[in-house]
């Protein structure tokens, strides 16, 4: 029935036949299977005290419910039920019933201030259709889907792949990291670790035309003729694009080593006695053997760009670009209209899982054992 | 960077000839061997290009913090001319940091517990017992690292402001431990499963209760992985965003750090006090980095462990 899960120890270490299964191994009968305890024909103690003792911890339960027989499957069960009790709790009350609120709530007309809102069916998304604002934010969060992986997940791979394998040939060795790969990867992770407000502030005075850095570097190098007024404002964007990509790169990096790393060294060096050289070795045997990482990084990554509020909320200004979660967000908490924030919401959960969905069905192949 | 460099190349011009190939294949040795020099140089440059590019950013925060207003404007390039310390006298006083840094460990404490104290008693069970609904129950927390947050916001606020638990502590604390709850658990029931059943089975036989095999046999053998996530969790809910925005947007002395420094940025525009602002960015920044250094190691394991499973 559940093949992954392990068989439970208890049960198996002491042979309980309350479970009515045996505990057969390999295919072996012991024993003809116990049958299921039937309480009339061996009362032990009354049921009631029995019920009452799975309320009860361990230490309080009375000695005689203890040696009932039925008393090993009721602790287990008794244990089992305490202990996933308030997570899913916790968890149904705070996720699970809010998402499913959310799907009724796109099809009422609510504006979130009183508790007066009829059902109006899909108006709410009809109105998301003609309305320009949405498809403005839906087209950049697109953008940033489309781009932000792509690019991230390339430099990501680009870089693991020369902290791996860039270095010189050294004796005994087919391939070999380059030198001080460990002080790249600490560097490249800094963003990671800082919140994303930190680098939001960072990113959007270092685009300011008047204070910023983007600005005097340009001219600097010679680029001035592209300096400009208002950064945030008109290629916000882009910006925003960077900023994205720059925050994760390293994360990719470290990843991809991780997988990189664990790719056994005999493969090189048969691909190198073959003649393979480093570009055929990337292509050839590196990437495949590290498709599993890329795929679900793709995803991971998708998932990132889809949300991007925290930096577009910091550091673009107002007039600037939306993407679809700070327009939610604006539409929600400023103009008082919950119910149409949820249905932009909706959106926002079928693009996400349209998206892994594909990228799944896309990028399946065998999953190669090493 | 630049000695490294050379110094390699040096090493790489000495090593050269003394290197006839008895681990090189014979054929396409010295090609090869050519193109490693090359790559190498290659590689190097790229590389030492995205460390500036990491680095830069922050290093240029750290030196503009202690600059005065006006160098701030004038020359957002140079050098300060002195430390300008006030800048941090400024935004512990004014901006508060301090007071952010304190709301955000409040309520870090309560919720980094809640979440690996709730998440590794729902894995453990999940994992390691068989009952009916199990894997039902698995399903439904791993479905909810499907749906954008952002989908239950609007009912989550107003489900708390019904409560009574918006703007408070005890409220984010809550809904922290609510969303972090699927990565934990899909995370930590993939580690209970790998664990031996021996040691289990032991316990068992030996009497032990489930809660006491949980807590003395079971977390100690789960430790690397408790770490990993915990580290995780403590760095998702010590930067999280979204959620104090749309839920803890009370009184402004109740914000957390994120929201603190994104308050700075607007009201140090308002200013014109950018050297506050980068020293505050400064002190949230450089504790962190501190610390993540020391424990580099465990801090990359933990954040990309989720995804190598």
């Amino acid at each position: 029935m559940h093949s992954e899960v392990p068989p439970d120890s208890s049960r198996e270490a002491a042979g309980d036949p309350a479970d009515g299964r045996p505990a057969a191994r390999g295919g072996v009968a012991v024993a003809p299977p116990p049958e299921r305890p039937r309480p009339e024909v061996r009362p032990g103690v009354p049921t009631r005290r029995l019920v009452l003792a799975f309320f009860l911890p361990p230490s309080l339960t009375p000695e005689a419910v203890k040696y009932d027989r039925r008393y090993r499957a009721l602790d287990k069960y008794r244990f089992v039920a305490w202990f996933t009790l308030l997570p899913l709790a916790f968890y149904l009350l705070l996720v699970a019933w809010p998402f499913v609120q959310a799907f009724y709530y796109s099809m009422t007309d609510w504006s979130g201030y009183g508790t007066e809102f009829t059902f109006i069916g899909f108006d709410n998304y009809v109105r998301l259709w003609s309305d320009s604002q949405f498809w403005d934010a839906t087209r950049n969060s697109l953008v940033l889907l489309v781009f932000a992986p792509v690019i991230t997940l390339a430099l990501g791979l680009f870089f693991a792949y020369m902290l791996n394998a860039g270095g010189r040939h050294r004796r005994n060795e087919t391939v070999s990291g380059v030198f001080g790969s460990k002080f790249y990867k600490i560097v490249y992770f800094f963003p990671q670790v800082l919140s994303v407000a930190i680098i939001a502030v960072i990113w959007a005075r270092a685009f300011s035309p008047r204070s910023g850095v983007v600005n005097p570097l340009l001219e600097n190098v010679g680029l001035g003729a592209l300096t400009q007024n208002d950064w945030l404002g008109k290629y916000g964007l882009w910006v925003t694009l960077l900023v994205l990509c720059w925050s994760f790169v390293g994360f990719y990096v470290v990843l991809f080593s991780a997988s990189m790393g664990s790719i056994p060294k005999e493969i090189y060096e048969a691909s190198l006695l073959d003649g393979a050289n480093r570009s055929t070795t990337f292509f050839r045997i590196t990437f495949p053997l590290t498709w599993d990482a890329i795929r679900t990084g793709w995803i991971y990554m998708g998932i990132q760009a889809l949300d991007a509020f925290a930096i577009v909320s910091i550091m673009i200004p107002r007039q600037g670009i939306d993407v679809l979660p700070t327009f939610l967000y604006l539409k929600a908490f400023r103009d008082g209209q919950a119910a149409y924030a949820t249905a932009v919401g909706v959106v926002l959960f079928l693009i996400t899982l349209t998206f892994a969905l594909l990228m799944m069905r896309v990028g399946r192949r065998d999953r190669i054992e090493f | 960077m630049s000695t490294t460099d050379t110094a390699d190349r040096a090493e790489d011009g000495e090593l050269r000839p003394e290197r006839p190939a008895p681990a090189e294949p014979a054929p396409s040795g010295g090609h090869v061997k050519e193109e490693g020099g090359v790559l190498n140089v290659f590689a190097h440059s790229f590389l030492v290009l995205w460390t500036v590019m990491a680095a830069a950013p922050l290093l240029w925060i750290v030196v503009s913090a202690f600059k005065t207003s006006a160098e701030v404007l004038s020359d957002p390039f140079g050098l300060p001319s002195g430390l300008h310390w006030a800048n941090f006298a400024n935004a512990w006083a004014e901006a508060n940091i301090g007071r952010y840094a304190l709301n955000s460990l409040i309520i870090l404490s309560g919720s980094l517990t809640g979440t690996m104290l709730l998440g590794s008693m729902a894995a453990y069970v999940i994992a390691r017992y068989t009952f009916r609904g199990n894997r039902a129950l698995h399903l439904l927390f791993i479905g909810g690292l499907m749906f954008p947050i952002f989908l239950a916001l609007v009912p989550l606020f107003f489900m708390l402001q019904n409560l009574g638990l918006l703007n408070t502590r005890p409220g984010l604390i809550l809904v922290y431990i609510a969303y972090s709850l699927p990565f934990t658990i899909f995370f930590l029931t993939a580690f209970f499963r790998t664990l031996p059943s021996g040691v289990h089975e032991a316990a068992i036989v030996d009497g032990a209760s489930h809660t006491r095999t949980f807590w003395q046999i079971m977390m100690p053998m789960a430790k690397p992985g408790l770490i990993s996530i915990g580290i995780f969790n403590f760095l998702g809910q010590w930067n999280q965003f979204v959620l104090p925005r749309v839920l803890n947007v009370g009184s402004r002395d109740d914000y957390v750090l994120p929201q603190g420094l994104a308050a700075l940025m607007v009201q140090m525009g308002y200013e014109g006090d950018w050297g506050a602002l980068y020293a505050g960015l400064t002190v949230a920044m450089l504790p962190v980095l501190v610390v993540y250094v020391t424990f580099q190691r465990q801090v990359q394991a933990g954040l990309t462990a989720g995804a190598l499973k």
